[in-house]
């Protein structure tokens, strides 16, 4: 048929084939085939004696290609063929017939697996006939990367990657960089300050020569391919200019504006012009078009004319840019669980309910309070604080059926820094189960409940409502079986993590998937733990999976890793096996192109042309065709037909 | 012939499998040595997406009792749509055969993930199953398209 001189060899694998097939059997039918000019067996293929008895038979019987009829390809595919490169063929040039996994280990009657195992080796050695020698298409990088998201993660990311000498573009959505950690408190199991720790990096970010930051600004569109991606970021209106604004205040003062402060999670109150944190990275006021009266100096203008810095200009445009880069750190981070679910604790409807972030805010020395614990209705220091954890974890029926890892940790951090605010106050932790696996974590938490009398009491509550001045929680213990009801003055939730909005968006931007909770997927749960399943797209931090601080840092750092092992090399391989077009028979009419999901596709002088480096080999086109015009290499109508004949033939 | 030949007849299958899911799931069923009938020969194909209706068609002309088109799962298709793709396309595959008078239980798709080894024998032994009684396939056989 193909004309070809083709030489099949068939591996006992030890027992694991031999012991159902008949591998003489299947060799002997196989010489028969035609185009095949010598078959023979072996023990172990795969093993050295195995690997240089291809290699001779094909010098000795000018051998055109051969199939090895063994265990799947994904384990010697390679190997295979880099024996046929060896003796001087092409990697197309070998065929795999997997007849272990798919025979001989899914069948016990060796008549039927033995007919089945010639099966499978014809299919193979009628692909081989119709393969043509392919080379690999060498493509260019661009030694750029981008990262998405400049919480911690994404700041860890940033700077291993430009300090391995590559250039960084870290856009971020926020005004300010540092994400959640940015309004932490204290962190567990040291107490060491959140910020003492985080803004040296964050400034480092900012001044970085390699590094350009891009704040308020979203990912649009990601187009091309591993190596060689083009990014369009879209920035919002800076009508503060970082570079001129003092820090001087003065705009703030004279706005007339009130809104609630986003980033004090609304217990404090902020004017349209402001700065976000007073370690805010970009370093500048900045002005919220939202709740700015109309960025109209016949309507307030206000600030305009008291900056003497000149600063703010009210006409300034969004801006889009485009970078290319040859990978992609996605760190989008997580939020808090939808609140709105969670009536029952009555989190948003009673003034004294509040979520982790907002008790972190309420610690921490830049916050609404300088640090001091104070409830927010009355301004008071609370006496009774309840912690509840797992709200909206662990709870599939209704909620998340995920444990989100940290709250554990968090609520007897909380509990630790009320004690030592408040030593004759009593805190409660309503818990289901402690899991505190970690560094010093165990420790940490048995320190909170013996040295600081944190009062645990394990059981779910039942209800939380207004009673006069108090917050009314009711629970089990079910330790002890009691119903326990707590006249608390504030009630502290720990909120599940879940997947921020921004990951949903750019998991969609970049066409990576996201697992069954939302949190981006990684390529292998074990293996492949920071890469997303597109090549050179990484991921790194919450937006993968809750975790804490540490190890979110060291899953950035081994994505930035990951990243630069990729742009090291020289040049990067795409795989040959691409659609082709016969312009001769296309038409242009364009169905081709509207299917093929990679954008692979255009149309030049009314005919549809491919790019190479584009294709993924899918085949859609394939099938999208009428004229049969467009084939994928290597995969072509033609051979499919003989395989199938090479099935049913008698 | 004394036995009952729609119990005990051996229908010929071909089985188009993804590279990426069920071609995997179908090696996880090795693996873990989970035994099925030997019907049904495998033929790699890059996404169940690239699977042509005239793949299947040639199948039936050739003399296949059976085609089973099987790939990843909705929204796991390695290649972000082809199995949709696939799934609509393939639907229509059922409907002409119907048309032209073919038993549409004689082709199937069938949607198995890498981590579906127990699942890609479940899906052989079913259609081998529905299959037998259905006897040989000569409506299609030898027919020119
Ligand atoms: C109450 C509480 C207390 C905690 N206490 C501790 C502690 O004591 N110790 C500890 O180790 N850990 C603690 N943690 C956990 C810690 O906060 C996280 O591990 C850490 O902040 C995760 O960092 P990240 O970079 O993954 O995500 P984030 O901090 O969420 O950063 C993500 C960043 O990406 C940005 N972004 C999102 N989407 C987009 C987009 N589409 N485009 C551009 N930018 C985007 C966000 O604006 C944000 O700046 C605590 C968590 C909570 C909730
Ligand atoms: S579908 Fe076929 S005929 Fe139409 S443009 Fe594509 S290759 Fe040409
Ligand atoms: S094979 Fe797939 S990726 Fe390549 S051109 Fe065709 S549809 Fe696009």
């Amino acid at each position: 048929m193909s004309g070809k001189r083709i030489g099949v060899f068939v591996c006992h694998c030890g027992n694991n084939i031999a012991g159902t097939v008949d591998v003489a059997q299947v060799a002997s039918v196989m010489a028969a085939e035609d185009g095949v000019v010598c078959t023979s067996d072996h023990a172990y293929m795969c093993s050295d004696p195995g690997q240089n008895a291809v290699i001779a038979a094909i010098k000795e019987n000018a051998l055109d290609g051969v199939v090895v009829s063994c265990c799947s390809p994904n384990l010697h595919e390679r190997t295979f063929r880099e024996n046929a490169k060896a003796a001087g063929l092409n990697a197309f040039d070998c065929e795999i017939a997997n007849i272990r996994e798919q025979c001989a280990w899914v069948h016990r009657d060796p008549g039927e697996a033995t007919e089945k195992a010639i099966r499978i080796s014809r299919v193979a050695v009628r692909r081989l006939g119709r393969n043509r020698a392919l080379d690999a298409i060498a493509i260019g990088v661009t030694r750029r990367v981008l990262v998405v998201g400049a919480g911690i993660a994404g700041i860890q990311a940033s700077l291993d990657l430009a300090a391995a000498g590559l250039e960084v573009v870290l856009v971020e959505r926020q005004a300010t960089i540092g994400g959640r950690m940015m309004g932490l408190s204290e962190t567990f199991p040291t107490l060491d300050c959140s910020q003492c720790v985080l803004s040296p990096r964050m400034v480092e970010v900012a001044r970085h020569p390699r590094i350009t930051l891009m704040v308020s600004s979203e990912v649009e569109k990601v187009s091309g391919y591993v190596g060689n991606f083009q990014v369009r970021i879209r920035r919002q209106a800076a009508y503060v200019d970082p570079d001129l604004c003092k820090l001087c205040d003065d705009c703030a003062q004279v706005c007339p504006v009130v809104a609630p402060n986003e980033y004090e999670l609304g217990l404090s109150a902020r004017r349209a012009i402001f700065m976000p944190y007073p370690q805010a990275i970009p370093a500048t006021y900045t002005l919220d078009a939202a709740s700015c009266l109309g960025l109209n100096p016949v309507v307030c203008g206000k600030c305009r004319d008291v900056c003497e810095a000149g600063a703010i200009a009210y006409d300034r445009k969004p801006e889009t840019v485009v970078e290319q880069v040859g990978a992609v750190v996605v760190a989008t981070g997580f939020d808090l669980y939808g609140q709105q679910q969670l009536g029952e604790y009555g989190l948003g409807a009673i003034e004294d309910v509040l979520d982790g972030l907002q008790f972190e805010r309420l610690c921490s020395a830049s916050g609404p309070t300088k640090g001091k614990i104070l409830r927010p209705s009355d301004h008071r220091a609370p006496k009774d604080v309840v912690f509840i954890q797992c709200v909206g974890s662990r709870d599939p029926a209704r909620h998340c059926a995920w444990c989100s890892k940290i709250c554990c940790m968090y609520t007897a951090k909380h509990a630790k820094l009320f004690k030592h605010q408040v030593p004759d106050g009593r805190a409660y932790v309503f818990y289901i189960d402690i899991r505190s696996g970690g560094k010093g974590y165990e420790e940490f938490v048995q320190g909170v409940m013996e040295e600081d009398e944190v009062m645990y009491l394990r059981g779910r509550v039942s209800r939380v409502y207004q009673d006069g001045d108090k917050v009314r929680v009711f629970g089990t213990d079910t330790l002890s079986g009691q119903n326990v009801e707590i006249a608390a003055d504030l009630v502290v939730l720990a909120l599940a993590m879940q997947p921020s909005a921004g990951t949903a968006a750019i998991a969609k931007t970049l066409k990576i998937s996201r697992d069954k909770d939302g949190f981006l997927a990684e390529a292998h749960p074990k293996l492949r733990p920071v890469e997303s399943v597109t090549a050179g797209v990484f991921l790194a931090g919450t937006a993968q999976g809750p975790k804490d601080i540490p190890e979110t840092v060291a899953q950035a750092s081994a994505a930035a890793a990951k990243a630069i092992g990729l742009l090291s090399q020289p040049q990067l391989s795409h795989a040959p096996t691409v659609a082709a077009v016969r312009s001769r028979l296309c038409t242009g009419c364009r169905m081709c192109v509207d299917t093929c999901p990679y954008d692979a596709i255009r149309l030049v002088n009314g005919k549809a042309v491919v790019t190479d480096v584009l294709c993924e080999g899918c085949g859609s086109c394939v099938t999208s065709c009428l004229r049969a015009a467009i084939q994928v290499k290597n995969s072509t109508p033609l051979q499919m037909k003989e395989m199938i004949e090479a099935v049913l033939r008698v | 012939m004394s036995e009952d030949p729609k119990t005990t007849y051996e229908p010929r299958i071909i089985a188009f499998l993804c590279k990426w899911c069920s071609s995997a799931g179908s090696d996880l069923a090795g693996v873990s040595r989970i035994q099925y009938p030997a019907n049904a020969t495998p033929i790699t194909v890059p996404c169940s997406g690239s699977v042509s209706p005239q793949y299947i068609l040639t199948a039936f002309r050739k003399g296949a009792d059976g085609v089973l088109v099987s790939g990843c799962h909705l929204g796991d298709c390695h290649y972000l749509e082809g199995n949709y793709l696939a799934r609509r396309k393939l639907f229509l595959v059922k409907e002409l055969l119907e048309f032209i008078g073919l038993e549409p239980e004689r082709f199937r798709m069938s949607w198995v993930s890498a981590a579906e080894g127990a699942k890609f024998a479940q899906v052989i032994t079913d259609f081998v199953a529905d299959l037998r009684p259905l006897g040989p396939q000569d409506k299609l056989q030898g027919q020119r398209p």
